[in-house]
């Protein structure tokens, strides 16, 4: 596999993305965008993709939206199938016997957080060469929008409904990065569509990493179904994930955290709220305390991320 | 053993576990992954040593579990290796989903079961109860009595799972510590020997950047069903090749396979009929049977699936009596599954074939021939009373 | 749209070949539909790179929309920075 390197242009992208049209996910879907910008980022990879919107979407038989070889097994076992295929693969390239390629595991957020966790910690501590990618829309879409890990504390889901008495799902996000980061692997990092160059950049550094061992990439994919707001403010969403700090924008590499998008002057986090469905709920006056928490969460944790950067190699 | 065949192989004694390890090394897969589960422990630490002291030139995945290990498997296959996994019991029940995706997705995959009951309660002695809990799974399963059966089948396993007509993941199994732990002499094929028998992988389906395919479709309505035929149909051509390819290995191994094994059938009138180590204990009971005077016989299932409905028909119809023995149990259902696919292969053309079903051995109860000799006379009794509308128990207290 | 094939020729093990998506066509779905003012764009490239289908052609610096699968999410209108896209409603 030949070294990436970064882009910096738009127009330094293939003109051509091998994630091609006539899949059925929602208009404006952000792991639609995720998924396309993925291989813009690589185009010669091979996608193993978890049970989700994504593969749902993407592969209904006689169609495929995939012009790069792409496999789905199961919901939880993305990264251990990835793993056997880049083991082989090694082997197989060795003997002449095939070519080898950069293998993406690529999962949503249940996929991730939840169900195949343990599987993932596995190929991580394995060090096995693949590229893990989360896509984050922060619940059970594929399966009509249940709360997962990566739901946002407050956040409604139809097993967390905003309810008279519990407003939504009460616990915070999981810290997936800090879990996937403790594994010690050469590169973890978030993103967002809305950077698309940072995305990309990252992409392409993973898969130069993953010559080494892993490297993660969690990435915030709005979902305008699941998260119920007009579907043409994606991108817009993702951009507000950012500036409110509840999705920083950083990347752990050689055990250094750091912050690649500083927010110095945060937006008020309600803005972002207010315009989805999903969360709206929370800027009535009875659901005060529970507004509370997931501000003082965001503060305590964009503390938490300044501090392990300035701490050094942490991880 | 002709010279021939004698001048190919060497003799070595080796428990059935490793006995496994030696045919995976021999047959040059390139990707293992398996995790440790009593009695299979032994399959992956030997391979993990062939592995380590260069004997072997295979990736082995260390993976945190069963779901795991069969997931690497999967992918490794439909990256084109050669790939094997093994386990048992609780770590078998683990794979159940990925069972059917290995199947599903036709990859050659070929795997060790060293049968072991299944929790609660927990117990990691032998009975079939994981195997049979993988019937409709899809895969092409065996079942080898002892070593020597357990490593010719693991060898030819390969040999069927990758023949194009099939495309199907394949099970040895055998039985836990019975045979997974007692060392026994056995033929070994030599190396060269295997390496021309089997090649490397060239067949089923495979990643290929060249010409992008997307694995693993969502098929619905439309078109789920017609996967699932043609896979059916690949199960169906197995026959065929699994006959062809235990011809194949008779002419260079000397010994022959067949998927029933018959003992003193000839002229029975009352069959019994076993899986597993168990059939060489009914043997012992038949001899000492015949001995009293009893015209008594003994079928022993090499090959589960697919069912080999003309060989069981032709045989089964020939007897008086069936007494099924089965080490699992199928709460609810009128018999074991045993007795089933006997049952639906011989009736109702065969009606006044009278077949019993006992349930025996579960969570490792011993057998003794001279416990073979009280089933076959009691299913014997039982039959001539026309009693044979449930389930009997053989060796449990109480009963 | 669905399959006619039978189970014999259907693909192996649940397989397709990839990109055929192409042949399905999402363009009916959409309800307003993206007209770009070409006078106004200055082939940023923007509205290309956050098409979730991707329905935006490239050629160069050229987009033009394809009516085949745009959705009619609004993103390209949305993002442009020009605005140069406008959301028209679809004539029924
Ligand atoms: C073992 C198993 N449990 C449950 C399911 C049902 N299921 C399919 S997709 C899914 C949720 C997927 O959520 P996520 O990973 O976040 O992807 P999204 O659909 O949101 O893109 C669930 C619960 C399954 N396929 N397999
Ligand atoms: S539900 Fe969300 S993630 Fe799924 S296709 Fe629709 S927008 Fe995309
Ligand atoms: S985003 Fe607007 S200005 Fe940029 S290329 Fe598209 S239409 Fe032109
Ligand atoms: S409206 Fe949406 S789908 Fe249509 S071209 Fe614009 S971004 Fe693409
Ligand atoms: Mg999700």
């Amino acid at each position: 596999m030949s070294k990436t390197n970064p882009v910096s242009k738009i127009s330094d992208l293939p003109e051509e993305s091998k994630f091609r049209p006539g899949h059925r996910l929602c208009a404006g879907c952000g792991p639609a965008i995720t998924a396309k910008l993925i291989t813009l980022a690589v185009p010669e990879a091979i996608i193993v993709n978890a049970t989700g919107c994504v593969e749902v979407g993407t592969t209904i038989y006689p169609y495929s939206a995939w012009k790069t070889p792409w496999v789905h097994v199961l919901f939880q076992n993305n990264a251990p199938v990835a793993s056997g295929i880049a083991a082989a693969l090694e082997k197989l390239s060795a003997e002449g016997r095939a070519k080898k390629l950069p293998v993406i595991a690529l999962g949503g957020d249940g996929a991730t957080f939840d169900i195949g966790l343990g599987a993932i910690s596995g190929a991580l501590e394995r060090l096995d060469k693949i590229i893990y990618i989360c896509y984050d829309n922060e619940a059970y879409m594929n399966t009509g929008i249940q709360r997962s890990g990566a739901s946002i504390l407050g956040s409604a889901t139809t097993t967390s409904p905003a309810g008279r008495v519990i407003p939504g799902k009460q616990e915070n996000k999981k810290d997936l990065i800090g879990i996937v980061a403790s594994h010690h692997i050469p590169y973890a990092a978030t993103a967002t569509i809305w950077l698309w160059r940072d995305m990309v950049n990252k992409i392409r550094k993973a898969v130069n990493y993953s010559e080494q061992g892993p490297a993660f990439l969690h990435i915030l994919a709005p979902c305008q179904f699941g998260w119920r707001y007009e579907p043409h403010l994606t991108v817009k969403i993702s951009r507000m994930a950012v500036e409110t700090r509840l999705f920083p924008i950083y990347e752990v590499e050689d055990g250094q955290l750091k912050i690649n998008f500083r927010v110095s002057k945060p937006a008020p986090v309600e803005e972002y709220l207010k315009i989805q469905r999903r969360t709206r709920h929370l800027l009535e006056s009875r659901n005060a305390e529970t507004l509370q928490r997931l501000k003082a969460w965001i503060e305590w944790n964009w503390l938490r991320l300044e501090n392990l950067e300035k701490a050094g190699k942490v991880f | 053993m002709m010279t021939e065949a004698l001048a190919r192989q060497h003799r070595i004694a080796l428990t059935g576990n490793d006995a496994v390890a030696y045919a995976v090394k021999q047959a040059n897969v390139d990707v293992i992954s398996a995790y440790p589960i009593t009695p299979q422990t032994f399959v992956v630490e030997t391979l993990s040593r062939y592995v380590n002291d260069g004997e072997l030139n295979a990736k082995f995945i260390n993976v945190e579990s069963e779901h795991s290990a069969l997931s690497a498997v999967i992918g490794a296959s439909l990256a084109g290796a050669r790939a094997f996994t093994a386990t048992a019991s609780q770590g078998l029940a683990y794979m159940w989903e990925a069972l059917y995706a290995a199947s599903g997705l036709r990859l050659p995959i070929v795997m060790a079961l060293a049968a072991r009951a299944l929790s609660a309660p927990i117990n990691i002695h032998n009975d079939h109860s994981d195997f049979f809990g993988m019937r409709d799974a899809g895969w092409i399963m065996f079942n080898g009595e002892e070593a020597q059966e357990t490593y010719d089948l693991t060898i030819m396993a390969f040999k069927i799972a990758e023949d194009p007509r099939v495309l199907l993941p394949v099970v040895v199994s055998y039985d836990g510590f019975i045979v997974s732990h007692a060392i026994t002499n056995f033929y070994a094929l030599n190396d060269d020997v295997v390496k021309e028998f089997l090649g490397v992988r060239t067949t089923g389906p495979r990643i290929d950047p060249d010409n992008p395919r997307t694995f693993g479709v969502l098929a619905l309505q439309d078109s789920y069903f017609e996967f699932k035929r043609q896979q059916y149909e690949a199960m169906e051509n197995s026959r065929q090749v699994i006959k062809e390819v235990f011809q194949k290995y008779e002419e260079i191994s000397g010994r022959s396979y067949a998927p029933l094994k018959e003992y003193m059938t000839s002229d029975a009138e009352t069959c019994i009929v076993a899986m597993g180590s168990t059939v060489g204990t009914a043997r012992h009971a038949v001899k000492t049977l015949r001995e009293a005077g009893e015209k008594a016989g003994v079928v022993g299932i090499l090959q589960y699936r697919p069912w080999p409905v003309k060989e069981a028909e032709q045989l089964f119809s020939r007897f008086k009596r069936i007494i099924v023995m089965e080490k699992v149990m199928s709460p609810g259902a009128r018999a074991g599954p045993v007795y089933e696919d006997i049952a639906a292969t011989i009736y109702p053309k065969h009606s006044e074939v009278k077949i019993i079903d006992f349930t025996y051995g579960l969570g490792g109860r011993d057998i003794s021939t001279r416990g073979i000799i009280e089933i076959y006379k009691k299913g014997k009794e039982l039959i001539d009373k026309g009693k044979t509308d449930r389930v009997y128990f053989h060796g449990v207290r109480g009963e | 749209m669905s399959t006619t094939v039978t189970w014999r020729e259907i693909d192996l093990g649940g397989s397709v070949a990839g990109g055929t998506s192409e042949k399905y066509k999402t363009g009916n779905w959409r309800v307003e539909k993206p007209v770009i003012d070409y006078e106004k764009c200055v082939r940023c490239l923007i509205c290309w790179l956050y098409c979730p289908e991707p329905a935006i052609i490239r050629n160069g610096n050229e987009v033009k929309i394809d009516y085949d699968y745009c959705k009619g999410c609004g993103i390209c209108a949305e993002e442009c920075p020009r605005k140069a896209i406008t959301m028209v409603p679809e004539e029924i």
